[in-house]
């Protein structure tokens, strides 16, 4: 069977990934946002007996190589060898998208086009001449509309059989860069093909068109293969010199402006037909002047944050109460089932509890986001960046932080994993290391139960406000800390906002389920995988080592005295209360005894002493050593810390009620411990993602680190405070 | 032919054509690859409101940028343009 190597290469937002999902019937993130795709993704799909297999690239601008997106669409398009590169154009803005498209062909890669969007560009009174542009370039050209599949299978078919024809090489085009470059260009060529010089890899002409941009990319391979590199090094900087001396320009800004001459004049020969007349104000620019209006915009964007977290508490309560109650069944089951012992402990408290805890909040996170989703996805989320950028930029952040910090909690419910990642469509990498270290402060949907549990407990009925509260601190938090880095560690100046507003489109409910689908997944499967696996080793650090045999015959000896003492027939009610209370006493004792003795028990005492100043006490020591594995952990760990010492396991009585009469906690305890979960160390799974981000475990280790004794500093300075004013 | 402008002084709902492009490195770099090269006709559409950055129509496409990168941008006034 014939098979198709295929590329999708375009700006960002042109809709690649939803023509990927349409044609491999995939369920990729797209969103109107331009940087969605961070990542190369692969698909397969057969079309009319031809196998294809797809790869979904990050949208870029250029194929210069300076951010991460732009490296990794180039050096997929190089090493990759696709038969053919499809070229993802957004019709309604032809001439910026041909930019990327006229490069991919100076590459020497057969291209066919997609003149996408073609809904919108009709709509705005657009008529592009698909086929005289086809001819103008030497390549298939076809209209899409990759949201309703149409001009799709066409697009394949035209793909594939421009894949045939050239069998994935054809000559680059060639532009001329004018009288001050071309001299120069043909002597370089002319050297490049004497010497051989990384032949094969590269056209000879987009090599020295590199060496005029100064690619860095370039420029290093050219030092491994040879001593021309010098010798082109040398030709480029002194035709610098003499465009900066002559011009005062660079070779780069001629290539740019050459390009860009060259396109224009091929939508010049009747490709591009535009209505006549002033164009009508459009529906985005009408919407725009009301949303990011001076006064209406800010207080617009206040309210739609505030409706959307009171939308997902109140409608994710009672779902959120289902499935509570479902993990009570369970447990009730499981409990009724086994019998007493080792087994059931671990099922009961280990396994059940464990993941339970994490389950219930499944139905917020979903709300929270096909919300997010909804606003990323109509394109509000493009100007909330907009507005914002001016705020940031005081912190040292950019308008593209908001993206990071609404993903990672920034609208409490996020996961500062997706988060970390969304950072990279920040091109500065200082800018882009401050959101990374600071994005993980925001309210994820791990760190949402506790944060629930305790505000439940200790200021009822006003959660919502002690959680909006909240969720401001870690803004707050978030950008001070953002401000210091960036005075301090991460000193630079700012990158440029040079960003797209993508017009507002409604967004799709395919789209929409797919991103809160994903997201969700994600949730879950760590429940099921990391976060059980992490309770098992919890409840057996809490476990074992178990009592030694004569401390667990005393209690046991003890027990049988007073049972033996309940089973005389002469005593009345009051004294056999009075016995079954001290049988509960000895149970409870015992408990507590075999909790401290546990590994666990150990080290959360053993902690006690440097965590006191903060007012947390041993079993709360056991559940934040938890939490550096996953932030889920923390609730679910309380739950098992407190019922392994509960006075009667029968009586499941929830986590809340306990705190609610244990004499150990008050308000003050629990502000302190918000504060400190609120800041410290992130979970592991988002450290190994900052690593990654950030390009060295140097940033990730000052993650945990810093944030640490950040947290435990603001602590101290709670509990302590407040004791001082006696609030505690 | 008046003096050209900097891309900063001018209203929303002004038009202008992009005079030179004077922003090195990476700066530059973005901007053009955005097609906001000489000769390319922009208008102002909107300001953030902390007037800073500015929205550019251009192209078919809105663009936006801060203040302090479009002073890097010169432009003149397009000819018949309101303002
Ligand atoms: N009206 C219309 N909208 C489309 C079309 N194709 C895609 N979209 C929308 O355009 C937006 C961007 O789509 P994506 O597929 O995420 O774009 P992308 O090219 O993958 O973007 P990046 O991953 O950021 O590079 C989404 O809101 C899509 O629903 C189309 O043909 N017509
Ligand atoms: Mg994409």
């Amino acid at each position: 069977m014939e098979r198709v190597k295929i590329a999708l290469a375009g700006n960002p937002n042109a809709g690649k990934t939803t023509l990927f999902n349409a044609v491999t019937g995939a369920r990729q993130h797209v969103g109107n946002y331009p940087g969605i795709t961070v990542e190369k993704k692969e698909g397969f799909a057969r079309v009319d007996g031809t196998e294809f297999h797809i790869l979904d690239l990050p949208g870029t601008y250029s194929l210069t190589a300076y951010t991460q997106e732009e490296l990794v669409a180039r050096d997929a398009l190089v090493d990759e060898r696709p038969g053919v590169v499809v070229g993802v154009l957004n019709a309604a803005a032809l001439e910026r998208n041909l930019y990327l498209a006229v490069q991919i062909l100076e590459m020497g890669l057969p291209l066919a086009l997609a003149l996408n969007m073609m809904d919108e560009a009709r709509k705005q009174g657009l008529t592009v001449d698909a086929a005289r542009l086809g001819e103008l370039l030497g390549c298939p050209v076809v209209e899409t509309v990759a949201r309703t599949g149409e001009g799709v299978g066409e697009l394949l078919r035209a793909a594939a059989g421009h894949a045939r024809a050239t069998g994935g090489v054809r000559a680059p085009l060639d532009i001329s860069y004018g009288p001050d470059l071309d001299p120069v260009l043909a002597r370089m060529v002319a050297r490049i093909q004497e010497e051989g010089f990384l032949a094969g890899r590269h056209p000879a002409r987009w090599l020295a068109l590199k060496y005029l941009e100064a690619d860095e990319q370039v420029l290093a391979a050219g030092r491994a293969a040879g001593p021309l590199a010098a010798e082109l090094e040398g030709m480029a900087e002194r035709v610098a010199d003499h465009c900066q001396r002559t011009l005062r320009t660079s070779p780069e800004a001629i290539i740019a402006d050459s390009r860009y001459g060259f396109i224009a004049s091929l939508l010049r020969q009747g490709v591009l037909t535009r209505p006549d007349g002033p164009s009508r104000a459009d529906f985005s620019d009408m919407l725009d002047r009301v949303l990011t209006h001076r006064v209406a915009g800010p207080l617009g964007m206040l309210g739609v944050l505030l409706a959307v977290y009171w939308a997902t508490f109140t409608l994710g309560e009672h779902p959120m109460r289902w499935v509570e109650a479902l993990f009570g069944l369970l447990a009730g089951a499981a409990d009724a089932a086994l019998p007493d012992g080792l087994l059931k402990s671990l099922v009961v408290s280990g396994v059940i509890d464990g993941v339970g805890g994490v389950m219930g909040f499944v139905p917020l996170i979903m709300l929270m986001f096909l919300f997010i989703a909804f606003l990323e996805d109509s394109g509000y989320m493009a100007r909330i960046a907009y507005m914002l950028d001016r705020v940031f930029r005081i912190f040292g952040l950019h308008g593209c932080s908001v993206m990071p910090f609404i993903v990672s909690g920034g609208i409490a419910g996020g996961c500062a994993v997706p988060g970390v990642m969304a950072a990279r469509t920040l091109r500065s990498p200082r800018e882009k290391l401050a959101t990374l270290l600071t994005a993980p402060f925001m309210t994820c949907g791990a760190k949402l139960p506790v944060f629930l549990l305790l505000t439940g407990v200790f200021f009822p009925g006003a959660e919502a406000t002690a959680l909006f509260l909240i969720t401001l601190g870690a803004w707050a938090a978030a950008l001070l800390v953002a401000r210091l880095l960036r005075s301090t560690v991460i000193k630079g100046p700012s990158t440029p906002f040079v960003m797209e507003l993508p017009p507002y489109r409604l967004p799709t409910l395919r789209g929409m389920l797919i991103h809160t689908w994903e997201r969700t997944w994600q949730y879950i499967k760590k429940a099921g995988t990391v976060i059980l696996a992490i309770s098992v080793l919890l409840w057996a650090a809490m476990t074992f080592p178990q009592l030694p045999r004569e401390r667990a015959a005393m209690y046991a000896a003890e027990r049988e005295a007073l049972a033996a003492r309940a089973a005389d027939p002469g005593l009345d009610q009051a004294a056999r209360q009075l016995l079954a209370e001290r049988l509960a006493l000895v149970d409870n004792t015992e408990r507590e005894a075999a909790l401290r003795h546990s590994l666990a028990g150990r080290t959360g005492a053993a902690l006690e002493t440097i965590t006191a100043p903060a007012g947390f006490e041993w079993r709360t020591n056991i559940a934040l050593v938890g939490g550096f594995a996953a932030k889920e952990v923390i609730v679910s760990t309380l739950g098992t810390a407190y019922s392994l010492g509960e006075t009667d396991p029968e009586d499941a009585k929830p986590l809340a009620d306990r705190l609610r009469v244990d004499p150990h906690w008050s308000r003050l305890h629990a502000v302190a411990l918000i504060v400190f979960i609120m800041l410290y160390a992130p979970c592991f799974v988002t450290v190994v993602a900052i690593r990654s981000e950030a390009g060295s475990w140097r940033w990730a280790a000052f993650s945990v680190v810093f944030n640490t004794a950040l947290a435990y500093a603001l602590a101290v300075a709670v509990f302590q405070g407040g004791r001082l004013l006696a609030l505690g | 032919m008046p003096q050209p402008l900097r891309l900063r002084e001018l209203k929303v709902g002004q038009r202008a054509v992009i005079h030179t492009v004077s922003a090195q490195g990476e700066l530059g770099r973005r901007i053009r690859d955005m097609g906001l090269v000489p000769g390319t006709e922009v208008e102002v559409v909107g300001r953030a409101p902390l007037k800073d950055p500015v929205a550019l129509r251009m192209k078919g496409f809105t663009l936006s940028l801060r203040n302090n990168e479009a002073d890097y941008v010169l432009v003149n006034l397009a000819p018949g343009a309101a303002g």
